[in-house]
């Protein structure tokens, strides 16, 4: 992605002022557990994360804050349960905006309108819209908070790395700040330092896949007058704006227009205001009043690294894949990895479990993001078709959708982002026929209302033991991990049942600490669960 | 599985009418109809191991 018009060191928000520590002094490197580059949103999950869970955590940004400029807009559902898990998803619920009515149209025709209609149930909406710098810094507030609990996190700001060396044991790491350079050693480095990723390209690795290269305008408006929260696409504008163009608002009367510009366009050209207001006027058309209020060009690309573990550095977000835009996949996956990853290196950090356990890490979300580029891919060929008889059927689904359902479904103007299920992980214990596939092993949990609120907000910090229905133990220790009981019962709880019993009388849940599912049964049996649980640390 | 045993009553006139749907349209707007007569129909089967076979068959015919 390149991102023609930022001023790299303009921030939003200035989260974490650059100050002199004792550290930099220091003669020998300071050690430290966990050493995270790139205070983005992935490196904010990580650091959050892992030092909630009490592992010291030293973060590193070049910069101090957010850059201006936009970026992420859409964040899903499973995001949200993911910060909320970290204490940071109401105030984004609250600042974002929620949309359910979207409008599909082809040239100048308007083809058809869906309504979202999420499945109710769950705390948290299938997605807001909410600018990214707003969503760092609620990540942010939520380290300050994380902090004043005593949580062992540190953010140093200006800190850029310069050389990351593994020495064997740890990874060395030189840092430059406005007080000359210093070094660190980590025992272990997660690199969260974006698309560019400086670390990928300090360890000479590779960052392979197919390229998608396309200029899209992204323009900021701000509406003057009222207009209605909806999301509207275009295939092949009337306004002749390339092959597609996107409109949808943001907080703050701001909305998000899109335009897919194509492959030779004069960048300079395309950005001057009287240029950019002649698209946007096109689009909106001639009485609707705003101003511009931040516009650049991008382009985007498809693609990942190899692998996402090297020995003790470990890439996650835009650092070890990049996404197309269409499905707003990049820091929903992202947020994923880090959820992911961080139960998992606490476990490996205490000894609890083998360093092979951050193996999975690389498996399942390699597999999250090779599903996630064939959803890009998919949405990308659907919106700028690659042959003639491709465009062809392509708008043979436009014309049908204007009557028929099934072609809607057909229509690809970016899937929701959705999280992966890890089915075929080696983590994964035994599974149940009777109960429903959604909640199957290696499945994230589905939420669902239970008697003392939202089922996600019950389970704890570590693994957990659902009961439906069941009898088992309050605890069950095992494997160096103590297994706490979640007891519920489906009477009266239709959610519940169609979601985790299905068929079954009763069930039996082993859940992660990432609240995903590693394995169910019928009823309680110690031994059985006692195998999973050693397999779901990778200690089998 | 696909049925590929004669199932049309009449094949004379099913030909006739595909022929005939056609009418009056330009090359361009013909493959539009043929590309929403194939959606049409892919719906209406449904069954994936079906398709998958009359694509096949259909993609042997242009003889690779
Ligand atoms: C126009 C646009 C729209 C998008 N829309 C969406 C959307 O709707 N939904 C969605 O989920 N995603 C969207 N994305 C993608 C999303 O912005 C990225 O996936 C996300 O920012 C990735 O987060 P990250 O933390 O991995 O990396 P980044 O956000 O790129 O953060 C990397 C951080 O590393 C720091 N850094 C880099 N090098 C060094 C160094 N040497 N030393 C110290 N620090 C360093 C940088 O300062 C930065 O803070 C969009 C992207 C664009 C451009």
């Amino acid at each position: 992605m390149t991102d023609r018009g930022t001023d790299q060191y303009r921030q939003v928000f200035r989260l974490y002022p650059y100050a002199k520590l004792p550290d930099q002094q220091s003669a020998l490197p300071v050690r430290h557990p966990v050493v995270v580059v790139g205070a983005g949103p992935v490196g904010l999950a990580v650091a959050l994360d892992l030092s909630r869970q009490g592992v010291p955590v030293l973060l590193l940004d070049e910069a101090e804050g957010p850059g201006i400029g936009s970026r992420a807009l859409c964040f899903a559902k499973r995001t949200l349960e993911i910060c909320d898990r970290l204490g940071a998803a109401e105030a984004m619920v609250a600042k974002g905006v929620e949309w359910n009515l979207g409008k599909v149209f082809h040239d100048d025709r308007l083809l058809y309108e869906f309504n979202l209609l999420p499945e109710s149930g769950h705390a948290f909406p299938a997605f807001i819209n909410l600018q990214q710098p707003w969503f760092e810094k609620f990540l942010h507030d939520a380290i300050r908070a994380a902090q004043a609990d005593g949580a062992p996190i540190r953010i140093r700001g200006r800190n850029r790395v310069e050389a990351v060396t593994p020495a064997g044991d740890h990874v060395s790491v030189e840092i430059s700040t406005p007080d000359g350079p210093y070094h660190v050693e980590a025992d272990w480095l997660i690199a969260c330092d974006g698309a560019r990723s400086p670390v990928r390209h300090m360890l000479g690795l590779g960052f392979e896949g197919r390229v998608f290269e396309d200029n899209f305008l992204i323009a900021d408006v701000r509406m003057k007058g009222d207009f209605p929260t909806e999301r509207w696409f275009w295939f092949e504008p009337h306004f002749k704006s390339g092959d597609s163009a996107l409109l949808h608002r943001q907080p703050d009367d701001i909305w998000r227009i899109d335009f897919q510009l194509g492959w030779n366009i004069d960048r300079d050209k395309e950005l001057e205001p009287a240029n950019i207001r002649a698209r946007v006027d096109a689009m909106l058309g001639p009485d609707v009043e705003y101003e511009l209020d931040w516009c650049s060009i991008y382009t985007f690309q498809c693609r990942r690294m190899e692998k996402f573990r090297h020995d003790r550095v470990i890439f996650a977000g835009d650092s070890a894949h990049q996404l197309s835009p269409f499905g707003a996949r990049g820091a929903n996956s992202g947020i994923q990895d880090a959820d992911n990853l961080c139960w998992k290196l606490k476990l490996v950090l205490e000894g609890v479990a083998p360093d092979t356990l951050l193996d999975s890490y690389e498996a399942e979300r390699i597999q999250a993001a090779d599903e996630n580029i064939l959803h890009s891919t998919r949405s990308t060929d659907f919106i700028t078709p690659k042959s003639p008889v491709s465009r062809l059927f392509r708008n043979a689904v436009l014309d049908l959708a204007e009557q028929l359902p099934f072609a809607r479904g057909m229509v690809n103007s970016g899937r929701l982002s959705t999280p992966c299920i890890h089915d075929g992980s080696a983590l994964n214990g035994p599974d149940h026929s009777a109960m429903p596939r959604r909640s199957r092993p290696g499945s994230p949990c589905p939420d669902a209302p239970v008697e003392a609120g939202w089922l996600l907000r019950q389970l704890g910090p570590g693994f957990t033991l659902m009961t439906i229905d069941a009898e088992a133990p309050e605890t069950l220790s095992a494997h160096g991990l103590t297994v706490a009981r979640l007891a519920l019962t489906a009477r009266g709880n239709e959610a519940l049942r169609e979601r985790y019993l299905g068929k079954a009388a009763s069930a039996v849940y082993l859940i992660r600490p990432d609240r995903h599912i590693a394995a169910r049964w019928k009823s309680f049996d110690e031994s059985a669960i006692g195998a999973a649980l050693a397999r779901a640390i990778a200690r089998e | 599985m696909l049925n590929t045993d004669p199932n049309l009553p009449d094949p004379d006139e099913a030909y006739a009418r595909l022929i005939a749907a056609h009418d009056g349209l330009s090359e361009a707007e013909s493959h539009a109809m043929n590309a929403r007569l194939v959606l049409i129909l892919m719906n209406h089967i449904g069954d994936r191991t079906v398709l998958d076979e009359a694509l096949r068959l259909a993609r042997e015919g242009a003889g690779s």
